[in-house]
């Protein structure tokens, strides 16, 4: 799929999920947005899915693991016909098929439970062991917080994956620089993420994870990288596509009321990207 | 004759290894102590250790669980389900996934490494869980049987073993059913419903009961959730005056569960035999059942006690 065609996708996904938030009057706008585009490039373009068919043991495999930013999720796996848009506007309602933090029993296609930070690294390691003993070539996917890293079952897990030497993992740090009560610098700096990662045995790539040839070719990149498991640091802008919520750390958990969801809406319509 | 349950759950693994070749096993560094070094030897493809990080060998559990692959994942009983009981939790328990927690050296007889390492608390930890399974068996036979019914079982179970002997008291002709409790002894005195290693203990309690007259029946309730709610109101029925026994704290374990239990269904005087809120500390096993009263006269003297 062209660069044009995914930036078409990716502005819907975020039309997507600021509408889900707003109806939901809850969830996580900031996070949502900054993930947007690269789950757009992996459900759109490179990952080995069967809508039809979520469970096909085939498939590439997607963790969540910062499972707060789950409406991009949501809005994603909708898009690409796992399930109605029209679920969307269902997000947090008594009931629902979409919580607000992924539960894989819940929600078709996702492929674990996630919501409580640091464990979804780990999961994603079990998967890809266990393609590793069934001589299968899928491959598995893990999106991180920048937060997240600071809890210390993330490199409990990142030892695993290099000492089993995943090299069919991927993982994904959505590396917009804040977190709930601050610039992860005031809070605890991870810094410096790539030596850290290349410490615990890690292939690492530092992207920028809006530019969506970048996500590609970095993605491409881990899958010809053998022996090891790789890090694609993509550095994002929490809120990105709204101009009144980019950066801005209010809007980590904050659902937009109406005037501002119509604002933001308005916005990612006219917007090029 | 006698063996430690862990000893059993090792043999156990490399027999339902060899049965089911979706079974893989994890450990924490502790694969010598656990047994499941065995497991290694016979398959060391499907052997994981996950070195000393309990939460991080939750989490890849419940991944290889979402492939298809029945994992064990093993450790102490302290860092099995304290370390890791959020990972338990949230990337098992509510997703329920088919991970099984095999966790040996539980309770005080771990003796000399002392209160950091005995766990008192683990039944209580893991009964709170939803869709978790709790199973604690009480010798070699039940503990090879509950190990392949754990495996059959679709979901989450908590296994507790220990470190040290116990008496025999099961043989082959035993069948273990998960979820059904096993009337070992009857008699119309009093019923003591017992867990674990305090089974072959109730059982000699039992003998020195009968000696001065009072017959005993004794429950070996192995599973502690689901709790076989029809066979304790029976027993209470029965005899009107229950003990419970367990190597565990008297908070949340099997004598809660069998409270919860009366209190709803048949209200009788329930003594709890246990841990009495408070930490174990370094000693032999023998030793620190004593001190904490965990004998067969702890509990013919309990049962003497009610009016």
């Amino acid at each position: 799929m062209n660069k044009y065609e995914l930036m078409k996708i990716a502005r819907e996904i975020r039309i997507n999920v600021i509408n889900m938030i707003a109806e939901a009057s809850h969830g996580h706008p900031g996070g949502s947005l900054s993930c947007t585009d690269i789950l757009t490039v992996l459900y759109f373009d490179k990952m080995n899915i069967r809508p039809d068919n979520p469970k096909w043991e085939d498939r590439d495999r997607f963790v969540l693991s910062k499972g707060h930013a789950a409406p991009a999720l949501y809005a994603t796996l909708a898009k690409r016909g796992y399930f109605s848009e029209k679920a969307l506007l269902s997000l947090d309602k008594f009931g629902s098929i979409l919580q607000e933090h992924p539960d894989m029993k819940s929600t078709p296609g996702l492929d674990m439970t996630t919501g409580s930070l640091g464990q979804g690294l780990s999961a994603a390691c079990g998967m890809a062991l266990a393609g590793k003993l069934d001589k299968k070539d899928y491959r598995v996917y893990v999106i991180l917080g920048d937060g997240e890293v600071q809890e210390g079952q993330i490199w409990e897990a990142a030892m695993t994956a290099a000492h089993y030497k995943l090299d069919n993992l991927t993982a994904i740090l959505d590396f917009n620089g804040l977190q709930i009560d601050g610039r992860n610098e005031e809070v605890k700096s991870i810094q410096p993420i790539d030596e850290k990662f290349k410490a615990f045995g890690w292939h690492v790539i530092k992207i920028d994870g809006h530019d969506f040839d970048q996500i590609k070719r970095a993605i491409e990149e881990a899958e010809s990288t053998k022996g090891k498991p790789t890090i694609i640091i993509a550095k994002t802008i929490k809120g990105k596509g709204v101009s009144f919520m980019e950066n801005q750390v209010g809007w980590h958990g904050t659902a937009p009321n109406e005037e501002q969801r119509q604002k933001a809406v308005e916005e990612l319509e006219r917007s090029e990207a | 004759m006698s063996a430690a349950t862990r000893e059993a759950y090792g043999k156990a693994l490399v027999e339902l290894g060899e049965k089911n070749k979706n079974v893989v096993v994890l450990d924490a560094d502790l694969s010598k102590s656990t047994k499941t070094a065995e497991f290694q030897k016979a398959y060391p493809d499907r052997f994981f250790n996950i070195g000393i990080s309990e939460q991080d060998m939750m989490g890849t559990a419940a991944g290889l669980a979402t492939c298809g692959k029945i994992p064990f994942a093993s450790s102490f009983a302290i860092f099995a389900t304290g370390r890791a009981y959020e990972q338990i939790r949230n990337s098992i328990g509510y997703p329920k996934l088919n991970v099984k927690i095999a966790a040996t050296h539980a309770g005080i007889t771990v003796g000399e490494d002392g209160a950091t390492h005995q766990s008192i608390e683990d039944i209580s930890l893991m009964r709170g869980i939803p869709n978790m399974v709790v199973i604690n068996p009480s010798d070699a036979e039940e503990t090879r049987q509950a190990i392949l019914a754990a495996a059959e079982h679709y979901g989450p179970v908590y296994i507790r073993l220990g470190r040290m002997a116990v008496p025999d008291i099961h043989d082959k002709n035993y069948k273990f059913e998960l979820g059904k409790g096993e009337i070992i002894r009857e008699g119309k005195d009093i019923a003591i419903i017992a867990t674990g290693i305090m089974v072959s203990i109730a059982l000699e309690a039992a003998d020195k009961l009968k000696e001065e007259g009072i017959n005993a029946t004794v429950v070996n309730m192995h599973t502690i959730k689901p709790i076989d709610r029809e066979l304790i109101v029976k027993v209470a029925k029965q005899t009107g005056k229950v003990v419970t026994a367990e190597e565990h704290s008297i908070i949340g374990g099997l004598g809660s569960a069998v409270c919860e239990v009366l209190s709803e269904e048949y209200p009788v005087r329930v003594k709890r035999i246990g841990i009495n809120d408070t930490f174990g500390q370094s000693g032999t096993p023998k030793e620190l059942l004593k001190y904490y009263n965990l004998t067969f006269q702890n509990i013919v003297d309990v049962v003497k006690s009610f009016d």
